[in-house]
Order: structure tokens, then C-alpha cells, then sequence
């Protein structure tokens, strides 16, 4: 008998229904459910109605916000730099770059907040985007790279033909038909950033309580409910956030790597 | 000519990319006005005699002069010249209309005027209801026009085209080829023009500049290119031909293809061997062999839509193509009559291979990195170094590389009516001409291999 080619599909089908869309659905059943499985929005209006909850959400949202921009101000520079064969002649660069991915993000970051203690520097706000920019770094510089690296040289040569200083090349051609890398970069930087847990955990001694902090807590603390709750909350917000810059999925499509 | 007709002035340019020299010793003027067409087969240099031109790329030495001024070291954004890319290079982030005025808005032209001029030069592509459309939802030769558009909205001096219509088909190309041709007859400017297609050079220029490897072949207009050929290479690549290894006996009498002719060359010197171009369209061929030069027979007649084309072997067994409008049967006998102003004596760029190297022992030499057997004369000894001249028939193509003394590829085919005159380009760079009977295709690898009694070898002077 022959097997038909759409069967091999069955086994990550079957891989996909147990570990993604099965705890999305428990994540739902669990936010709309109160301990004794009575269907209630509880879970939902008590987060809004916390002050503290939402203080931490508006935290996350802003440290997210200043790490991706963080992320961009060096990342791009570095892309360019890197994309640039007068001034980056070996693939090697481009490989330290990459290096770090190599190693698991709890290690560096331990290994981070030690070097802190060792130095004296006190944990806080800025030891935490410190950390979330090391950690981060590559996922922006990789995306715009790689559109710098395919981008036709032409373009730049017929700005240059018809006028365009090379700074003025820059700005006006080399920027815009980056942005599609710079999308992708935002979208692989902002994201993680807002659930993230570890890091606000070793680099700020839980000084500083992220999104994902929260989340983690009630769970560790068997408020199964309430965290689902929170959990749904921001899937909600990164899928809404997903849409407004994945609008042009096309062009946003060609920078991711 | 009036001196200051000169816009352009290109002087002793030379670039080379790492061992491999693209442009040697370029001189070329281009008058005010002119269309100027630098052709050639792919790699001759010409693109990068155009990006030179054009700024973005500096040769090694020699310079280019714009109104007697020298460009050297100033770059493309200062340079009053417009390019039109091979690929458009169209800004995919802007319309139309942000595309054509890109130019403009950087050199803070006003808005009305720009708005004026964006209008003007997208009436003259014809492209007049596109302004606001997106560069990528346009066809091939929409595109080409607007990339038109945009070099010619800045009024350039002098317009730069990269192989424009290289990316069009065959249809669409001709009809571009005129809109050009009127274009720049309209606006008067000096165009630059570089293909590889010799139609599309013959038809669009003033002047034509035929370049092969590196090097400026010939000059002229395009009817004198047709013509007068100056050698086998210029007269191979344009239009079609019948070239032949012949002998200037005296002067206005040349032999070929086994006859005596009468020609109108002259200073060839006496019993002189020369190459002969005949075009195919020029042999008059005839049912009757009374007052005919020389008889053949037809072996293939192919309809061509004007003409037909036939292939006819001499009484001498040599191929002739014919182009005729009318059709011969194929296998009849057939007069065949050349006038003397239709051949064409060009020089002959060499006789035989010519190398260096020197002597390995008395039965060894080294040429072309690699020693082949050769038994060394008297009064040479080993260390040597020789001159070394080999006949181009007694060069032996192989099969296999392994099989020769030293490789290479074949690099340039050249069918001389009964062989194959080839040239090719060594494992260790240099060039070498041989000829034969085998059919070899371009870039074929072959081995090479030489007779021991081909050598004729003279004394070299070291310095």
C-alpha cells in the first residue's frame, strides 16, 4: 500500500495537539474557571482591579519597550557594520556575534549577575536591562543583518548616481528597505521580553517583579486559575501587538532567518 | 574635428581585478551629442568602463576628463551623469512618482518645479497614468522606463546605460531600441550605451566601440564595423560572416579559398598571409557557371524569412554561407562571383604561437609552466631562456586533461571555411591559437599536447 505523502504530516500534527494547542486550550478552561471549576471572569476583573498586577504589567510593557529600542540603537549599527564588506571581511565576526546563543540564557545570566556581586554593582533596573539586552542582543542584530546582507547593491548605487550622499543613501534607502529586518528583530526581542521571569529573578534578587514573574508565582503557589488568568491576559496582548506589526507579513517574512 | 565637440576623454585606463587585467589601456574620446555603444562579449570590460565612467569603480591608472575637467577621485553624487542599471534598481519603498523625484527632492529642487518636471519625463516614457503605482506591480518594460525616467528627469550631460533592455524580450526590446533612438535624438544628449548584442549596437549608435578582453578592437561607425573589419574578432562578432586564412599577393590581388581574386586592398606587402571576410549577403550566386569565379554545390537551404541562407562547398572544399533571396536546390551545381570592393583583407594578428620559457635539459622545455619534450638544438644549453614558436596546426587537442602535457578551455571559436581556428586559454593563463579539423565547443576542457618536431625555438634575451 502506498502511503500517501500528506500522512507523514500525522506525527507533528499529533506532537502540535498535545504540547501547543491542548495547554492553550487548559490555559482558557483554567482562566474562566474558580478553584471548584464553576465557570466565573473572577480571575479576569480581579487583575484589572489590582493595582499592583497592573503596575507590574505597565513595568513589563516599559522595560520591554526601552530593551527593544536598547536592542535596535546597538543592534542596527552592528548589522551594518557586519553586512558592510569594506568593513567586515571575515565570516569569524559574524560567528562572535552568534557565540553566545550558543550557551543556555539562565547560565549567562547567572553567570551575569555574579560578575555584578563581585564588582559591587548594586542589582536593579539597570543591572535588568543590562541583562536583557546581552541576552537579546542577537535576536536583533540577526534579522536586520540578514536583510543588509541580501539587499542588492544597486539600490545604494542609483542613489548614489542620482545624488545621494552616502549618508543620505543611508537614511533614505539603506533604513527603509531594512525595516523589514527590523520588524522581525522587534518582534523576536519585544516578546520574550514581556513573559520573561529568569532574568528580573537573578539580575534584580526579585527586587524588580516582571509580568512573568507574577505568573510564575501563582503557579509555584498552586493559584492555578488566577495564573492562567494572567497567562491568557498576555498571550492576548502579544497576539495583539503580533498583528499590528506583522501587517505587512510579506516583507516581515524576509528578515526573519 | 572641433576640440571642444568633447565631452568625454577617457586616457590610458587600466583596471584589473587581482591577476585578471579587465581594461588595458583604454583611449577613447566621446563627442558632445553622440550615442556611443561599448560592445562586446561578456567580460570584455565594458560594464566596467561604464562604472568607471560612471564613479563606481576607480581604475588602477589612467583618467577620465568630463569637459576637459578630470573625474579622478570625485564620486558618483558630484558627477552631472545619470545611469540607467541593468536591473533598474527601482527603489521598491517609493511609487512612481517618489522614484522619478528622488533625484530632485535631494537637490532641494522646488516642489512645483519638480512636480513639473516629474510630469514632463512621464510623458516623454509614456508612463504618464503610473505615478502613483508601486514599483513591483509593474511589468519589465514599464520598469525599464521608469528607471529611463528617473536618470533623465536630472538632465544629466551624459546618460549612462548598463545592458537596459537585456532583461526585455525580443518583441518589446525592438520597440524600446526606437523609443531610445528618438529619445536621445530629441534631447540631445550624450548617450553610453553598453551591450553585448551587436544587432542593438548596429542599430541604436552613432559610434561604435567594439572592446574584446580588455582591450578597444575597433572604433567607427556602424557601417564601417560592418564593412571594414579590422580583424577576424570584430568581423566574427558582428553580423555574420565567412572568414578565411588567405594570401595578399600583391597589392589588389589577394588569394583564398584555392582562387586568385581582385580586391581594392592595398599596402598588405607581397605573398603576405592575411585573414578575409566575406559577408554572407555579398556572394553573387548563380544557376549558370559561365562567368562565375568559382563553382559549388549547394548542401543546405534554409528559408530565413527574407532570405535564404544556404551553406555551399567550394570547388576547393571550402564552406561558403550565402544569403540570398533566391532559394538553390540542394545539390545542384552553382556559380559563385565576388566582387572586389566586397572582400574585405584584414591583417593578420599573428601567424603562429609565439611563447616564453627556457631550457630544462637536451631533450626538455619548459613553456606554458610545463615541460614538454623537445630535443634541445646545438649551442642551447639548460637554464636557457628560449623563445619558443609553435605552428597553430601542430597543437594537439585531447579529450581528457590528463591526457596532455598542460590543460585548458577552449575560448573562442572561429570557423575558417575547411578548419577551426581556436583559441585557448592555458591552466597557466596564457593564450594559445590552434587550429583544427575537431568540433570543440566553447569552454570545453581540453588537454594539450605538442609534437616534439613542432618547436622552433630562438634565443631569448633576459630583461
Amino acid at each position: 500500500m502506498r502511503i500517501k505523502r500528506s500522512s507523514w504530516s500525522i506525527p507533528y500534527l499529533v506532537f502540535l495537539i498535545i504540547f501547543v494547542v491542548l495547554p492553550l486550550v487548559l490555559i482558557a478552561i483554567y482562566a474562566f474557571q474558580d478553584g471548584q471549576g464553576h465557570f466565573t471572569l473572577a480571575n479576569i476583573t480581579r487583575f484589572f482591579s489590582d493595582s499592583d498586577s497592573l503596575g507590574t504589567f505597565a513595568l513589563s510593557l516599559e522595560v520591554a519597550i526601552e530593551n527593544t529600542a536598547i536592542c535596535i540603537l546597538l543592534g542596527y549599527p552592528a548589522a551594518w557594520i557586519l553586512a558592510n564588506k569594506n568593513l567586515n571581511r571575515s565570516a569569524v565576526t559574524i560567528v562572535l556575534f552568534i557565540l553566545p546563543m550558543w550557551i543556555n540564557a539562565l547560565m549567562r545570566t547567572l553567570a551575569t549577575a555574579e560578575l555584578f556581586n563581585m564588582l559591587g554593582i548594586t542589582l536593579g533596573k539597570g543591572t535588568l536591562l543590562y541583562g536583557m539586552v546581552y541576552d537579546y542582543l542577537p535576536f536583533m542584530i540577526y534579522p536586520i543583518y540578514n536583510t543588509l546582507n541580501k539587499m542588492d547593491k544597486s539600490y545604494a548605487e542609483a542613489a548614489e548616481d542620482l545624488g545621494a550622499t552616502p549618508f543620505q543613501v543611508f537614511t533614505k534607502v539603506t533604513v527603509p528597505l531594512s525595516m523589514p529586518g527590523v520588524t522581525s528583530g522587534i518582534l523576536m526581542v519585544f516578546m520574550p521580553t514581556v513573559s520573561t521571569f529568569a532574568i528580573s529573578e537573578f539580575l534584580t534578587n526579585n527586587k524588580i517583579k516582571l509580568f512573568g514573574t507574577i505568573i510564575q508565582e501563582n503557579i509555584n503557589s498552586s493559584m492555578w486559575n488566577y495564573g492562567a488568568a494572567l497567562a491568557f491576559i498576555m498571550l492576548i496582548i502579544i497576539g495583539i501587538s503580533t498583528l499590528f506589526q506583522g501587517e505587512d507579513e510579506s516583507t516581515a517574512e524576509r528578515g526573519i532567518v | 574635428m572641433n576640440k571642444d565637440d568633447i565631452i568625454i576623454n577617457i586616457e590610458h585606463l587600466c583596471k584589473a581585478f587581482g591577476e585578471k587585467v579587465v581594461l588595458d589601456d583604454i583611449n577613447l574620446y566621446i563627442k558632445n551629442g553622440e550615442f556611443v555603444t561599448l560592445l562586446g562579449p561578456s567580460g570584455c570590460g565594458k560594464t566596467t568602463l561604464l562604472r568607471i565612467i560612471g564613479g563606481f569603480t576607480s581604475p588602477d591608472s589612467g583618467r577620465v576628463t568630463l569637459d576637459g575637467k578630470d573625474l579622478s577621485g570625485m564620486p558618483p553624487y558630484e558627477r552631472p551623469l545619470n545611469t540607467v542599471f541593468q536591473r533598474y534598481a527601482l527603489f521598491p519603498h517609493l511609487d512612481v512618482y517618489d522614484n522619478i523625484a528622488f533625484g530632485l527632492k535631494l537637490a532641494k529642487v522646488p516642489q512645483k518645479e519638480i512636480d513639473a518636471r516629474v510630469r514632463k519625463v512621464l510623458k516623454m516614457v509614456s508612463m504618464s497614468d503610473y505615478e502613483d503605482r508601486n514599483v513591483d506591480s509593474l511589468s519589465g518594460g514599464q520598469q525599464q522606463r521608469v528607471a529611463i525616467a528617473r536618470a533623465l528627469v536630472n538632465q544629466p550631460r551624459v546618460l549612462l546605460l548598463d545592458e537596459p533592455l537585456s532583461a526585455l524580450d525580443h518583441k518589446m526590446r525592438q520597440d524600446m531600441q526606437i523609443e531610445l533612438k528618438e529619445m536621445h535624438s530629441k534631447l540631445g544628449i550624450t548617450f553610453i550605451y553598453v551591450t553585448h548584442d551587436q544587432e542593438e549596437a548596429l542599430t541604436l549608435s552613432d559610434t561604435v566601440v567594439v572592446m574584446n578582453e580588455g582591450k578597444i578592437q575597433q572604433i567607427g561607425t556602424p557601417a564601417d564595423i560592418y564593412n571594414e573589419p579590422v580583424n577576424s574578432f570584430v568581423a566574427d562578432f558582428i553580423g555574420e560572416s565567412n572568414i578565411f586564412n588567405g594570401t595578399m599577393i600583391e597589392d589588389r590581388k589577394v588569394s583564398f579559398i584555392g582562387h586568385e581574386f581582385e580586391c581594392v586592398d592595398e599596402g598588405f606587402g607581397e605573398n603576405n598571409p592575411v585573414d578575409v571576410v566575406i559577408r554572407p549577403e555579398d556572394v553573387y550566386i548563380m544557376a549558370h557557371t559561365e562567368g562565375a569565379q568559382f563553382t559549388g554545390v549547394v548542401r543546405t537551404c534554409t528559408f530565413k524569412g527574407v532570405h535564404y541562407e544556404m551553406f555551399v562547398d567550394t570547388d576547393c572544399g571550402y564552406e561558403l554561407m550565402i544569403q540570398d533571396y533566391n532559394a538553390f536546390e540542394v545539390g545542384s551545381t552553382v556559380g559563385l562571383l565576388i566582387r572586389p570592393s566586397d572582400i574585405q583583407v584584414m591583417r593578420k594578428e599573428r601567424t603562429c604561437n609565439t611563447l616564453d620559457g627556457e631550457v630544462v635539459d637536451a631533450n626538455h622545455i619548459s613553456i606554458l609552466d610545463a615541460e614538454f619534450e623537445c630535443p634541445v638544438p646545438e649551442g642551447f644549453s639548460a637554464g636557457d631562456a628560449i623563445r619558443v614558436e609553435v605552428p597553430f596546426d601542430q597543437v594537439d587537442l585531447l579529450d581528457h586533461l590528463e591526457e596532455g602535457v598542460t590543460g585548458g578551455n577552449v575560448h573562442f571559436i572561429l570557423y575558417k571555411g575547411d578548419h577551426y581556428h581556436l583559441q585557448i586559454l592555458t591552466d597557466c593563463g596564457e593564450y594559445l591559437y590552434v587550429d583544427t579539423q575537431d568540433i570543440w565547443d566553447k569552454e570545453d576542457l581540453v588537454g594539450v599536447a605538442i609534437a616534439p618536431s613542432a618547436f622552433k625555438l630562438t634565443k631569448r634575451n633576459e630583461d
